[in-house]
């Protein structure tokens, strides 16, 4: 009943492969591949200075320092605490641990626009921590990075949890016996277990960092060359109708969030080997 | 007769053994307490910095003017179509994508075919997009300039800065949540049980409903909660296409950067509230089902490893 297709690699008794196959392309095509096509499209239109003129312009760089900036410190300052959240919450018992580990992955269920106004209040000169600092958070770059800290937390934690979980206690047991004391053990025998898991959750953050939008523009203030991110400039662009400006800086932006997807698939499959599976 | 007297020792042996060397092995490959509570400690300031206070704030910034205005934000007329947009948009949103899901995930666990690699990539493709270029794209096939714009005008159609754009928009930031759930999961479980359903004479929808479906259905459930959350909540993508027209294309993250740009903080924050509210019942919800879907995960192994 059922003929093969050229493209399947082993015959299969079970139905439904065409009409599968059918709808899953026609869906991505429609919804992603065709919309993504079209930015690459624009961009071909461009001649070759008027594209570097739009990437590359003084104001459109300094958007990039800053985007790429705060993402790296935010994306690093979550592998530090992120690998203590992830120690404490699989290593010690605490009041409250159940619901702290729940809350752990608010930043990935609380929408970007009230995650913004509120880290904006707190961290604003009247607010609940901003009063407390000397320096300025909200509406100056440094709150760019809180904001960027706030979305990239829940990366690094759920990736390094598992494989803390994993890790059998014989090889601790076995350091310790051999006459390391706990220090070394953490950075001779249970760091480098982890290390896969903690790169693997940095480029998460760090790639999520790099298009976030929502979260940023309330806390930035948004002034030209010293707190715009680059996604705010696309926006900047398509408001004043440079939809080819616009799409030049998406289309940079887009290869690479695209390299770091291919980036951060290697790390998954390199953590999968580490832990066996 | 005379049981008690061989168990006294074994009772005494016994604590003594169990207690003391597994007591001294606990001491090497644990921290002192000092440590343990000051890692403790770090994690929850930084967790109460820039978690839980940002958390708090949304609702006591809500509730500054008191109760009445609170109710008086939301039941707004404004604020009213912003919530009926919001859940407009993700009453289309998700169901498409779930209907996607389970197709991709059909496509990629039960069936061996070239290229399936590639599929799998292009499916997380759009996890990797700004929101911001989410909607941009949008405006290049649909806006007035884009490939479509004249033929859409010429209809009187609109795609952008009208509803259909902020459902596309919606759709394409949510696209892998339902897929990624269920890929996993249902390649982990094979064809076994599929294909005998098959032999046993059951057609394809039967044996979707009776085989494939009670075995992940925690798990679509998981994937379909955080499609929700994340379809509700979309901000970026959705402003692009918007054009922000009150009370005809603000969805309620956008209702709540007007107000809080004009300096409404409270009504600002009591439509935030609302959504925060969303986000703690999605972490809920998301907690209960964990252990439900590792479950299934769990049960998918067994019976493999027991044949093998």
């Amino acid at each position: 009943m059922a003929f093969a297709h050229p493209l399947l690699t082993r015959h299969s008794v079970l139905p439904g492969f065409h009409l599968a196959l059918g709808f899953t392309l026609l869906y991505l095509g429609l919804i992603v591949l065709i919309p993504l096509s079209a930015a690459f499209l624009k961009t071909a239109t461009m001649s070759a200075p008027a594209f570097w003129d739009a990437v590359a312009s003084p104001r459109v760089l300094a958007s990039y320092r800053l985007t790429f900036g705060a993402s790296l410190a935010a994306a690093l300052i979550n592998v530090l605490f992120g690998l203590v959240v992830a120690w404490v919450l699989v290593r010690y018992q605490f009041p409250a641990r159940r619901m702290v580990d729940a809350l752990v992955d608010l930043p990935f269920a609380l929408p970007t626009a009230v995650a913004g106004i509120a880290l904006t209040a707190l961290y604003a000169k009247n607010g609940w921590i901003g009063a407390w600092l000397p320096f300025k958070v909200s509406y100056a770059p440094l709150g760019v990075f809180v904001a960027l800290t706030f979305i990239g937390l829940p990366f690094v934690v759920r990736t390094v949890q598992p494989v803390l979980a994993d890790l059998r206690g014989e090889l601790e047991e076995a350091a310790a016996t051999l006459g390391a004391n706990r220090w070394q053990t953490f950075t001779r025998v249970i760091l480098p277990v982890l290390t896969p898991a903690l790169l693997t959750g940095f480029a998460l953050a760090f790639a999520r960092a790099l298009g976030e939008y929502g979260s940023v523009i309330f806390i930035a203030g948004n002034m030209p060359m010293v707190s715009e991110i680059t996604p705010l400039l696309i926006i900047t662009k398509l408001e004043q109708y440079d939809y080819a400006g616009a799409t030049a800086i998406a289309v940079v932006m887009l290869v690479v969030a695209f390299g770091l997807l291919l980036a951060i698939n290697a790390l998954q499959a390199w953590t999968r080997k580490r832990q066996g599976r | 007769m005379s049981t008690p007297a061989p168990a006294v020792p074994l009772a005494v042996l016994a604590p003594a053994h169990a207690g003391s060397a597994p007591r001294a092995m606990r001491g090497a490959t644990t921290e002192p307490a000092a440590v343990k509570w000051l890692l403790i400690g770090v994690a929850i300031a930084f967790l109460t910095l820039f978690l839980f206070m940002p958390l708090a704030i949304v609702f006591v910034e809500a509730l500054k003017k008191g109760f009445d205005a609170y109710v008086a934000a939301i039941a707004e007329p404004d604020a009213r179509s912003a919530i009926g947009l919001t859940l407009l948009a993700a009453a289309i949103a998700v169901p498409l994508n779930l209907l996607f899901g389970i197709a991709a995930a059909w496509l990629i666990a039960k069936f061996e075919f070239r290229g399936k690699s590639v599929l799998l990539t292009l499916i997380d493709l759009p996890f990797s997009v700004s929101p911001v270029i989410s909607g941009l794209i949008y405006v290049l096939v649909f806006g007035l300039q884009g490939w479509f714009g004249e033929w859409l005008r010429d209809h009187d159609l609109k795609v952008i800065f009208a509803v259909p754009g902020i459902v596309l928009a919606t759709t394409f930031v949510t696209f892998p949540f339902v897929a990624r759930e269920l890929i996993p999961l249902m390649q982990a479980q094979g064809t076994e049980q599929e294909e005998a359903a098959r032999v046993l004479g059951a057609g394809g929808w039967q044996i979707f409903r009776r085989v494939t479906l009670p075995n992940v259905k925690w798990a679509l459930l998981y994937g379909v909660i955080l499609c929700n959350a994340r379809a509700m909540g979309e901000f970026g993508a959705v402003s692009v296409v918007s054009g922000h027209i009150r009370g005809q294309t603000n969805t309620m993250p956008l209702h709540i950067e007007i107000l809080y740009n004009e300096y409404q903080f409270a009504a600002a924050f009591a439509v935030a509230s609302l959504l925060a509210l969303l986000a703690l019942v999605t972490l809920v919800l998301k907690y209960g089902l964990e252990q439900r879907v590792k479950s299934e995960h769990e049960a998918s192994v067994e019976p493999r490893e027991s044949a093998g």
